[in-house]
Protein backbone atom coordinates (compact mmCIF):
# COMPACT_ATOMS: atom_id res chain seq x y z
CA UNK A 1 0.00 0.00 0.00
CA UNK A 2 2.32 2.75 0.80
CA UNK A 3 4.80 1.71 -2.25
CA UNK A 4 1.72 3.04 -4.09
CA UNK A 5 0.92 5.78 -2.41
CA UNK A 6 4.74 6.42 -3.07
CA UNK A 7 4.65 6.19 -6.58
CA UNK A 8 0.98 8.10 -6.90
CA UNK A 9 2.57 11.14 -4.78
CA UNK A 10 5.84 10.84 -6.70
CA UNK A 11 4.14 10.97 -9.94
CA UNK A 12 1.59 13.80 -8.59
CA UNK A 13 4.89 15.97 -8.15
CA UNK A 14 6.28 15.19 -11.48
CA UNK A 15 3.10 16.64 -12.91
CA UNK A 16 3.26 19.51 -10.59
CA UNK A 17 6.54 20.80 -11.55
CA UNK A 18 5.85 20.59 -15.25
CA UNK A 19 2.86 22.86 -14.85
CA UNK A 20 4.38 25.06 -12.49
CA UNK A 21 7.40 27.40 -13.20
CA UNK A 22 8.67 27.03 -9.43
CA UNK A 23 11.37 25.44 -8.88
CA UNK A 24 11.90 22.46 -6.21
CA UNK A 25 15.01 22.27 -4.57
CA UNK A 26 17.04 19.78 -6.46
CA UNK A 27 17.92 16.58 -3.71
CA UNK A 28 21.50 16.26 -2.53
CA UNK A 29 24.25 14.46 -4.13
CA UNK A 30 25.56 11.15 -3.52
CA UNK A 31 27.52 11.34 -0.35
CA UNK A 32 30.46 9.52 -1.77
CA UNK A 33 30.91 11.49 -4.86
CA UNK A 34 30.61 14.33 -2.58
CA UNK A 35 33.27 12.78 -0.22
CA UNK A 36 35.67 11.85 -3.55
CA UNK A 37 35.15 16.03 -4.39
CA UNK A 38 35.54 17.33 -0.83
CA UNK A 39 38.68 15.21 -0.87
CA UNK A 40 39.98 16.25 -3.70
CA UNK A 41 39.69 19.94 -2.49
CA UNK A 42 41.62 19.23 0.81
CA UNK A 43 43.96 17.41 -1.85
CA UNK A 44 44.64 20.98 -4.38
CA UNK A 45 45.06 22.38 -0.89
CA UNK A 46 47.63 20.31 0.17
CA UNK A 47 49.59 20.42 -3.33
CA UNK A 48 49.34 23.96 -3.87
CA UNK A 49 49.79 25.50 -0.46
CA UNK A 50 50.77 22.91 1.59
CA UNK A 51 48.23 23.01 4.24
CA UNK A 52 44.54 22.07 4.74
CA UNK A 53 41.57 23.82 5.19
CA UNK A 54 39.80 25.41 8.33
CA UNK A 55 36.60 27.67 9.53
CA UNK A 56 37.21 28.93 13.24
CA UNK A 57 40.74 30.57 12.46
CA UNK A 58 38.88 32.94 10.91
CA UNK A 59 36.22 33.73 13.39
CA UNK A 60 39.21 33.87 15.90
CA UNK A 61 41.35 36.42 13.66
CA UNK A 62 38.19 38.59 13.93
CA UNK A 63 37.53 38.34 17.38
CA UNK A 64 40.86 39.23 18.09
CA UNK A 65 41.38 41.82 15.89
CA UNK A 66 38.01 43.24 17.61
CA UNK A 67 39.57 43.16 21.19
CA UNK A 68 42.43 45.06 19.98
CA UNK A 69 40.83 47.69 18.70
CA UNK A 70 38.43 48.09 21.17
CA UNK A 71 41.09 47.63 24.10
CA UNK A 72 44.66 47.35 22.81
CA UNK A 73 46.33 47.18 26.11
CA UNK A 74 43.73 44.11 27.08
CA UNK A 75 45.42 41.95 23.78
CA UNK A 76 48.90 43.13 23.70
CA UNK A 77 49.08 41.20 27.35
CA UNK A 78 47.34 38.16 26.10
CA UNK A 79 48.83 35.43 24.25
CA UNK A 80 45.94 34.07 22.24
CA UNK A 81 44.95 37.06 20.87
CA UNK A 82 48.55 38.46 20.22
CA UNK A 83 49.20 35.07 18.09
CA UNK A 84 46.28 36.17 15.86
CA UNK A 85 47.50 40.01 15.43
CA UNK A 86 50.85 39.39 15.18
CA UNK A 87 53.79 41.54 15.13
CA UNK A 88 51.99 44.41 13.30
CA UNK A 89 54.14 43.96 10.45
CA UNK A 90 50.82 42.56 8.83
CA UNK A 91 47.78 42.93 8.47
CA UNK A 92 46.23 40.05 10.33
CA UNK A 93 42.67 40.45 8.45
CA UNK A 94 44.96 39.85 5.46
CA UNK A 95 44.28 35.87 6.23
CA UNK A 96 44.45 32.88 4.54
CA UNK A 97 41.78 31.28 6.36
CA UNK A 98 40.03 34.39 6.25
CA UNK A 99 39.83 34.49 2.37
CA UNK A 100 39.03 30.85 2.60
CA UNK A 101 36.15 31.06 4.95
CA UNK A 102 34.97 34.13 2.47
CA UNK A 103 34.84 31.73 -0.03
CA UNK A 104 33.13 28.99 1.21
CA UNK A 105 30.01 31.62 2.38
CA UNK A 106 30.55 32.26 -1.98
CA UNK A 107 30.88 28.61 -3.29
CA UNK A 108 27.78 27.66 -0.33
CA UNK A 109 25.51 30.65 -1.87
CA UNK A 110 26.68 29.88 -5.07
CA UNK A 111 26.12 25.99 -5.19
CA UNK A 112 22.66 26.57 -3.25
CA UNK A 113 21.15 29.42 -5.61
CA UNK A 114 22.30 26.53 -8.65
CA UNK A 115 20.09 23.89 -7.06
CA UNK A 116 17.46 25.97 -5.72
CA UNK A 117 17.91 25.62 -1.82
CA UNK A 118 18.50 29.02 -0.71
CA UNK A 119 15.80 29.90 1.33
CA UNK A 120 14.86 31.72 4.47
CA UNK A 121 14.33 28.84 7.16
CA UNK A 122 15.11 27.50 10.46
CA UNK A 123 16.26 23.85 10.36
CA UNK A 124 14.74 22.06 13.69
CA UNK A 125 12.96 18.77 14.45
CA UNK A 126 8.70 19.40 14.47
CA UNK A 127 8.99 18.79 18.34
CA UNK A 128 10.42 22.08 19.29
CA UNK A 129 9.60 25.85 19.05
CA UNK A 130 11.94 28.31 16.72
CA UNK A 131 12.92 30.00 19.71
CA UNK A 132 14.27 26.75 22.36
CA UNK A 133 15.91 25.83 18.74
CA UNK A 134 17.89 29.56 18.76
CA UNK A 135 18.90 29.13 22.52
CA UNK A 136 20.36 25.64 21.46
CA UNK A 137 22.24 27.31 18.56
CA UNK A 138 23.68 29.97 20.57
CA UNK A 139 24.74 27.31 23.36
CA UNK A 140 25.80 24.40 21.00
CA UNK A 141 27.82 27.49 18.98
CA UNK A 142 30.01 28.64 22.19
CA UNK A 143 30.30 25.07 22.86
CA UNK A 144 32.13 24.66 19.77
CA UNK A 145 33.89 27.87 19.47
CA UNK A 146 35.32 27.24 23.09
CA UNK A 147 36.24 23.57 22.09
CA UNK A 148 37.76 24.35 18.75
CA UNK A 149 40.29 26.78 20.00
CA UNK A 150 41.14 24.13 23.14
CA UNK A 151 41.68 21.71 20.62
CA UNK A 152 43.62 24.23 17.90
CA UNK A 153 41.29 23.35 15.31
CA UNK A 154 37.72 22.25 14.38
CA UNK A 155 36.14 19.76 12.31
CA UNK A 156 37.86 21.28 8.95
CA UNK A 157 41.49 21.89 10.64
CA UNK A 158 41.51 19.26 12.77
CA UNK A 159 39.08 15.91 11.92
CA UNK A 160 39.22 16.72 7.79
CA UNK A 161 42.24 17.93 7.16
CA UNK A 162 44.34 16.66 10.56
CA UNK A 163 43.04 13.03 9.69
CA UNK A 164 43.96 13.06 5.76
CA UNK A 165 48.11 13.56 6.89
CA UNK A 166 47.05 10.89 9.69
CA UNK A 167 47.92 13.10 12.56
CA UNK A 168 47.80 11.57 15.81
CA UNK A 169 45.80 14.79 17.91
CA UNK A 170 43.32 15.12 14.81
CA UNK A 171 42.55 11.56 15.20
CA UNK A 172 41.88 11.60 18.88
CA UNK A 173 40.00 15.06 17.97
CA UNK A 174 37.60 13.25 15.66
CA UNK A 175 36.93 10.19 17.72
CA UNK A 176 36.07 12.87 20.52
CA UNK A 177 33.52 14.75 18.84
CA UNK A 178 31.65 11.59 17.40
CA UNK A 179 32.02 10.55 21.72
CA UNK A 180 30.49 14.02 22.68
CA UNK A 181 27.90 14.09 19.69
CA UNK A 182 26.89 10.50 20.93
CA UNK A 183 26.89 11.22 24.46
CA UNK A 184 24.33 14.12 24.22
CA UNK A 185 21.95 12.85 21.47
CA UNK A 186 19.83 11.49 23.49
CA UNK A 187 19.36 14.85 25.30
CA UNK A 188 18.69 16.51 22.17
CA UNK A 189 16.44 14.08 20.77
CA UNK A 190 13.29 16.63 21.31
CA UNK A 191 15.19 19.40 18.89
CA UNK A 192 16.09 17.01 16.07
CA UNK A 193 13.42 13.95 15.87
CA UNK B 1 59.72 17.21 -5.65
CA UNK B 2 58.14 20.57 -6.03
CA UNK B 3 55.42 20.56 -3.98
CA UNK B 4 53.68 22.10 -2.57
CA UNK B 5 54.16 25.18 -5.23
CA UNK B 6 53.71 27.70 -2.23
CA UNK B 7 56.72 26.18 0.00
CA UNK B 8 58.89 26.79 -3.30
CA UNK B 9 57.82 29.99 -3.34
CA UNK B 10 56.22 29.59 -6.95
CA UNK B 11 53.91 32.58 -5.75
CA UNK B 12 53.92 35.33 -2.95
CA UNK B 13 51.47 35.27 -0.32
CA UNK B 14 49.11 38.15 -2.26
CA UNK B 15 48.84 35.32 -4.46
CA UNK B 16 47.61 33.00 -1.84
CA UNK B 17 44.87 34.94 -0.51
CA UNK B 18 43.12 34.78 -4.32
CA UNK B 19 44.13 30.63 -4.12
CA UNK B 20 42.36 30.98 -0.34
CA UNK B 21 39.17 32.58 -2.18
CA UNK B 22 39.22 29.68 -4.62
CA UNK B 23 39.56 26.88 -2.57
CA UNK B 24 37.32 27.70 -0.50
CA UNK B 25 34.44 28.04 -2.93
CA UNK B 26 35.34 24.95 -3.71
CA UNK B 27 34.99 23.73 -0.55
CA UNK B 28 31.69 25.97 0.05
CA UNK B 29 30.08 23.80 -3.11
CA UNK B 30 31.14 20.87 -1.85
CA UNK B 31 29.85 20.68 1.83
CA UNK B 32 26.31 22.46 0.17
CA UNK B 33 26.30 20.00 -2.34
CA UNK B 34 26.67 17.12 0.31
CA UNK B 35 23.24 18.60 2.23
CA UNK B 36 25.65 20.03 4.96
CA UNK B 37 23.96 23.45 4.63
CA UNK B 38 21.19 21.68 6.65
CA UNK B 39 21.50 21.06 10.67
CA UNK B 40 18.81 18.54 10.98
CA UNK B 41 20.64 16.35 8.25
CA UNK B 42 24.10 16.72 10.16
CA UNK B 43 22.30 16.02 13.43
CA UNK B 44 20.62 12.49 11.81
CA UNK B 45 23.97 11.20 11.88
CA UNK B 46 23.67 11.17 15.67
CA UNK B 47 20.47 8.96 15.08
CA UNK B 48 21.84 6.84 12.86
CA UNK B 49 18.82 7.72 10.60
CA UNK B 50 21.49 9.33 8.15
CA UNK B 51 25.09 8.87 8.29
CA UNK B 52 26.02 11.63 5.68
CA UNK B 53 28.61 12.99 7.70
CA UNK B 54 30.35 10.02 8.43
CA UNK B 55 30.10 9.30 4.57
CA UNK B 56 31.21 12.25 3.13
CA UNK B 57 34.07 12.73 6.30
CA UNK B 58 36.09 9.47 5.90
CA UNK B 59 35.47 8.91 1.64
CA UNK B 60 37.25 12.98 1.67
CA UNK B 61 39.72 11.82 3.94
CA UNK B 62 40.48 8.80 2.30
CA UNK B 63 40.80 10.68 -0.85
CA UNK B 64 43.25 13.12 0.22
CA UNK B 65 45.29 10.60 2.09
CA UNK B 66 45.79 8.46 -1.13
CA UNK B 67 46.37 11.34 -3.30
CA UNK B 68 49.00 12.76 -0.81
CA UNK B 69 50.41 9.41 -0.52
CA UNK B 70 50.38 8.41 -3.95
CA UNK B 71 51.91 12.07 -5.18
CA UNK B 72 54.80 11.94 -1.99
CA UNK B 73 55.63 7.80 -3.54
CA UNK B 74 56.44 9.07 -7.03
CA UNK B 75 58.24 12.06 -5.32
CA UNK B 76 56.24 14.81 -6.60
CA UNK B 77 55.54 16.21 -3.00
CA UNK B 78 57.21 16.82 -0.07
CA UNK B 79 55.44 15.54 2.57
CA UNK B 80 57.52 16.52 5.34
CA UNK B 81 56.71 20.18 4.11
CA UNK B 82 53.18 19.74 4.38
CA UNK B 83 51.81 21.44 7.96
CA UNK B 84 51.10 19.19 10.78
CA UNK B 85 49.02 20.58 13.70
CA UNK B 86 50.89 19.66 16.61
CA UNK B 87 49.56 17.44 19.46
CA UNK B 88 48.52 18.46 22.64
CA UNK B 89 47.03 14.92 23.39
CA UNK B 90 44.33 15.86 26.85
CA UNK B 91 43.55 19.90 25.50
CA UNK B 92 42.41 17.95 22.02
CA UNK B 93 40.75 15.31 23.94
CA UNK B 94 38.67 17.85 26.25
CA UNK B 95 37.92 20.05 23.41
CA UNK B 96 36.79 17.53 20.97
CA UNK B 97 34.32 16.53 23.79
CA UNK B 98 33.45 20.02 23.62
CA UNK B 99 33.04 20.35 20.23
CA UNK B 100 30.67 17.16 19.69
CA UNK B 101 28.28 18.46 22.28
CA UNK B 102 28.29 21.41 20.62
CA UNK B 103 27.93 19.72 17.26
CA UNK B 104 24.69 17.72 18.31
CA UNK B 105 23.56 21.26 20.64
CA UNK B 106 24.20 23.66 17.82
CA UNK B 107 23.42 21.40 14.97
CA UNK B 108 26.71 22.78 12.97
CA UNK B 109 30.10 22.92 13.06
CA UNK B 110 31.95 25.83 11.83
CA UNK B 111 32.64 24.91 8.36
CA UNK B 112 28.88 23.58 7.99
CA UNK B 113 27.42 26.86 9.65
CA UNK B 114 28.76 29.45 6.84
CA UNK B 115 27.20 27.39 3.98
CA UNK B 116 24.27 27.18 6.46
CA UNK B 117 24.15 31.20 6.94
CA UNK B 118 25.14 31.71 3.09
CA UNK B 119 21.90 29.65 2.53
CA UNK B 120 19.61 31.71 4.40
CA UNK B 121 19.33 29.61 7.36
CA UNK B 122 18.56 31.80 10.56
CA UNK B 123 19.71 29.45 13.22
CA UNK B 124 23.27 29.43 11.25
CA UNK B 125 23.21 32.97 12.02
CA UNK B 126 22.95 32.37 15.41
CA UNK B 127 25.31 29.63 16.10
CA UNK B 128 27.79 31.73 14.77
CA UNK B 129 26.98 34.39 16.86
CA UNK B 130 27.31 32.03 19.74
CA UNK B 131 30.53 30.89 17.85
CA UNK B 132 31.97 34.38 18.49
CA UNK B 133 31.24 34.36 22.06
CA UNK B 134 32.77 30.92 22.66
CA UNK B 135 35.92 32.33 21.23
CA UNK B 136 35.80 35.27 22.83
CA UNK B 137 35.15 33.46 26.43
CA UNK B 138 38.10 31.57 25.69
CA UNK B 139 40.60 34.59 24.50
CA UNK B 140 39.17 35.89 28.17
CA UNK B 141 40.05 32.78 29.89
CA UNK B 142 43.30 32.15 28.14
CA UNK B 143 45.66 33.75 30.93
CA UNK B 144 44.16 30.96 33.65
CA UNK B 145 44.25 28.04 31.11
CA UNK B 146 47.52 28.68 29.31
CA UNK B 147 48.96 25.88 31.04
CA UNK B 148 45.98 23.28 30.35
CA UNK B 149 46.28 24.45 26.59
CA UNK B 150 49.87 23.68 26.05
CA UNK B 151 50.06 20.21 28.69
CA UNK B 152 50.55 16.64 27.16
CA UNK B 153 52.71 18.64 24.54
CA UNK B 154 54.02 15.51 21.87
CA UNK B 155 55.47 17.63 19.35
CA UNK B 156 54.01 16.64 15.75
CA UNK B 157 53.28 13.34 15.55
CA UNK B 158 51.51 10.87 13.14
CA UNK B 159 50.09 7.97 13.66
CA UNK B 160 52.60 5.87 12.07
CA UNK B 161 55.75 7.40 14.18
CA UNK B 162 53.44 7.07 17.20
CA UNK B 163 52.49 2.83 16.82
CA UNK B 164 56.25 2.29 15.02
CA UNK B 165 53.89 0.93 11.50
CA UNK B 166 54.58 2.37 8.21
CA UNK B 167 53.27 5.12 6.49
CA UNK B 168 51.68 2.68 3.89
CA UNK B 169 50.32 0.57 6.39
CA UNK B 170 48.34 2.86 7.92
CA UNK B 171 46.84 4.31 4.82
CA UNK B 172 45.92 0.84 4.13
CA UNK B 173 44.28 0.14 7.51
CA UNK B 174 42.44 3.86 7.20
CA UNK B 175 41.20 2.33 3.51
CA UNK B 176 40.22 -0.77 5.97
CA UNK B 177 38.37 0.74 8.14
CA UNK B 178 36.41 3.30 6.17
CA UNK B 179 35.02 0.39 3.94
CA UNK B 180 33.56 -0.95 7.13
CA UNK B 181 32.43 1.87 8.56
CA UNK B 182 30.60 2.46 4.72
CA UNK B 183 29.53 -1.43 4.92
CA UNK B 184 27.99 -0.29 8.55
CA UNK B 185 26.56 3.07 8.00
CA UNK B 186 24.65 1.01 4.52
CA UNK B 187 23.43 -1.29 6.85
CA UNK B 188 22.04 0.81 9.70
CA UNK B 189 20.20 3.34 7.61
CA UNK B 190 18.24 0.78 6.15
CA UNK B 191 17.31 -1.11 9.50
CA UNK B 192 16.85 2.48 10.58
CA UNK B 193 14.68 3.50 7.78
CA UNK B 194 12.56 -0.26 8.15
CA UNK B 195 12.20 1.09 11.90
CA UNK B 196 10.69 4.64 11.33
CA UNK B 197 9.62 4.19 7.70
CA UNK B 198 11.00 7.06 6.06
CA UNK B 199 13.42 7.44 3.35
CA UNK B 200 16.98 8.73 3.89
CA UNK B 201 17.14 11.90 2.49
Amino acid sequence: MTSITKTITKALEKEDGHVHEHHEPKSYSNPYLVGIGLGLVLLAAFVIMGRGLGASGALSTIVAVAVNTIAPEHSTGNNFYSEYIGDGSTNPLMDWLIFQTLGVLAGGFLSGTISHRVFKGVEKGPRISTRMRFVYAFIGGGLLGYGAKLARGCMSGQALSGGAVLNLGSWVFMMMVFAGGYAAAYFMRRQWT
Amino acid sequence: MNAPFFKFDYFNSDVSLIIAFVIGIAFGIALEKGGFGRATILASQFYFTNMRVLKVMFTAIVTAMLGLYFLSVIGFVDLSLVYLTQTNLLPMAVGGFIAGLGFIIGGYCPGTSMVALATGKLDAMIFVGGMIFGILVFGEMFPGIEEFFNSGFMGTVTLPSYFNLSYGLVVFLVVLMAIGAFTAAEWGEKKMAAKTGKEVL
